[in-house]
């Protein structure tokens, strides 16, 4: 099988965030990058797929030339290679995306193209449906489980509790969510190779968007006072005094 | 006129009420009409079961007959999905997990990122503005509920509108909470040290009638299946009453919790991020307080 991942570089934020003067950018300063979680997942999906069924991977992103970190961290896991669409640090929206991607891979063959559900950052929930249609291949998200059954795949979708079974013909994308496994570390000597990769980079147009980002806002939290209801063991009559105030038990 | 796609449960609720800010709306609905929709018209497309090229297909054709100004849906799983397709349909842009729209050319969005921790201000372009409604960022307010005109719809389809569809459904285990709809959720963080430490956590659910949930470490560690995690990679939840054992509260798991009406933390650490954002917390160490509430709680 031949497997395509996609995935996006993001900052790991902590627990407050700052904005840049300008009001349009995370203030990354202080802050390390990886992959979208979802993503992360994606390309563990892909190693297992292939190491089960053969074939090679490939891991796009599509970000500044700083983004070539988190390719290499995917190279570092045991993808084969990577591909850099690099942007001038100007975000691209979901359309400019999902066309930059399909202008990439369009003359290439893969039998699975993998998406996280969304990312970490913009949360589009978009990329993976318009990369599909404009390929022209079936397309399911939101997948925690994912085999591969002849020339076709077994995708299960997490839906009120029990799942949703589908069966898609390859080649297909398929966006995957966390939880589809446990990604793997990178080892050390795949860290080495991954250094010394050769990355295949070209520079996308951005489209005019479609959705245009004005400014970031940080939410402001509204105030809040706790109660202590007290502490240790000794705190649980009051515990089961406020269960019964609030009706969760009688 | 703005239309709604809607699905059973509470998030439809909540875009419904987004949407009546916006202008006169009209629901479409699959299989059959939800119930206290509070709208006047609802379209039923006649497809059952779920296919999100063909329901996207369906609302496509409605788009062209009715000529909507948007076309809004929950921010669900479907949601978004059939959105997309959708999108994809009409060659238009989509905002996802917006929490307000203010109608003009362009329309103006304020949108979730980071599953709410950061929002975005942006602009909507377009002929039909496509929109889903961030799960939990709007309080659905009830409508009148007069009885509303049902129109069945009968789809054109293309071919291949119906190539992914759900094949088959595995059912959950009869009688268990499930985490998104549980009236009573107890979560566990690093605090609850093992997957043993959990035995506590479904004692007390299962006294209140609850789910048991976790943090993003508790299923990385593996301590729980990822289908229990609160938070931005896993389940957001609405309780009346959310108790959070050992956890520290990072911006990624409040997220996940925001719906909750109450929030009672138990933590060792009074100066736990998760302290300053609840409602009730009790000090100290968990392994002797949920026993304790366990004890009160039988006698």
């Amino acid at each position: 099988m031949e497997i395509l991942v996609c995935v996006k570089r993001v900052p790991e934020t902590g627990a407050r965030i700052t904005l840049t003067a300008d009001e349009r950018e995370i203030d990354t300063s202080y802050l390390g990058f990886t992959i979208s979680p979802h993503e992360e997942c994606a390309v563990e999906e892909a190693l297992r797929l292939v190491e089960a069924h053969g074939g090679s991977t490939t891991v796009l992103t599509l970000g500044p030339a700083a983004a070539a970190e988190q390719l290499r961290n995917a190279l570092a896991m045991g993808i084969g290679s990577g591909i850099l669409l690099e942007t001038d640090g100007e975000e691209f929206d979901p359309g400019a995306t999902a066309a930059a991607i399909v202008d990439a891979v369009r003359d290439r063959r893969f039998d699975l193209l993998l998406f996280g559900n969304e990312a970490a950052d913009s949360g589009d929930y978009q990329v993976a449906v318009r990369v599909a249609a404009a390929l022209g291949l079936p397309c399911v998200t939101g997948i925690k489980g994912i085999e591969i059954d002849g020339g076709k795949a077994i995708a299960r979708r997490e839906a009120s509790g029990g799942w949703e079974v589908y069966e898609v013909p390859l080649p297909a994308v398929i966006s995957v969510k966390e939880g589809i496994n446990l990604p793997r570390f990178p080892s050390l000597p795949g860290r080495l190779r991954a250094k010394k990769a050769e990355l295949e980079t070209s520079t996308p147009e951005r489209r005019a968007p479609g959705l245009e980002k004005v400014r970031l806002v940080v939410p402001v939290e509204e105030p809040n006072t706790v109660e202590i209801l007290g502490e240790g063991p000794e705190a649980a009559p009051r515990v089961v005094e406020v269960l019964k105030e609030l009706g969760v038990v009688s | 006129m703005i239309l709604v796609f809607v699905e059973p449960g509470d998030l439809s609720l909540e875009a419904l009420t987004f949407a009546r800010g916006l202008g006169p709306v009209e629901a479409v609905a699959f299989g059959s009409a939800p119930d206290g929709l509070g709208v006047s018209r609802v379209h039923v497309v006649a497809l059952d079961e779920y296919a999100p090229g063909a329901w996207a297909q369906s609302l496509a054709g409605l788009v062209e007959a009715l000529r909507p100004d948007a076309v809004v849906a929950a921010g669900s799983d479907r949601g978004q999905e059939v959105m997309a397709h959708l999108a994809v349909r009409l060659d238009e842009p989509m905002a996802a997990n917006c929490i307000a729209a203010t109608p003009g050319d362009p329309w103006l969005v304020t949108r979730q990122r980071w599953g709410g921790s950061l929002l975005e201000e942006a602009r909507l372009h377009g002929t039909v503005r496509l929109l889903t409604v961030a799960p939990h960022g709007v309080v659905a307010e009830p409508a009148a509920t007069a009885e509303p005109e049902l129109v069945s719809v009968t789809p054109e389809l293309r071919d291949g509108d119906l190539g992914v569809k759900v094949s088959r459904r595995e059912e959950p285990a009869a009688g268990t909470v499930q985490l998104g709809d549980a009236r009573v959720v107890v979560g566990g963080g690093r605090g609850v040290g093992s997957a043993e430490g959990f035995a506590a956590l479904e004692e007390l659910a299962a006294l209140l009638g609850g789910a048991v949930g976790g943090s993003r470490v508790v299923t990385n560690l593996g301590w729980r299946p990822h289908s229990d995690q609160i938070g931005q990679t896993g389940a957001r939840i609405a309780p009346d009453l959310y108790i959070a054992c050992g956890v520290s509260g990072a911006i990624q798991h409040m997220v996940g919790c925001k719906g909750a009406k109450r929030i009672l933390a138990i933590n060792k650490d009074p100066q736990a991020p998760i302290v300053a954002r609840a409602d009730y917390a009790v000090i100290g160490d968990l392994t002797e307080i949920l026993p304790a509430i366990v004890a009160e709680l039988k006698r």
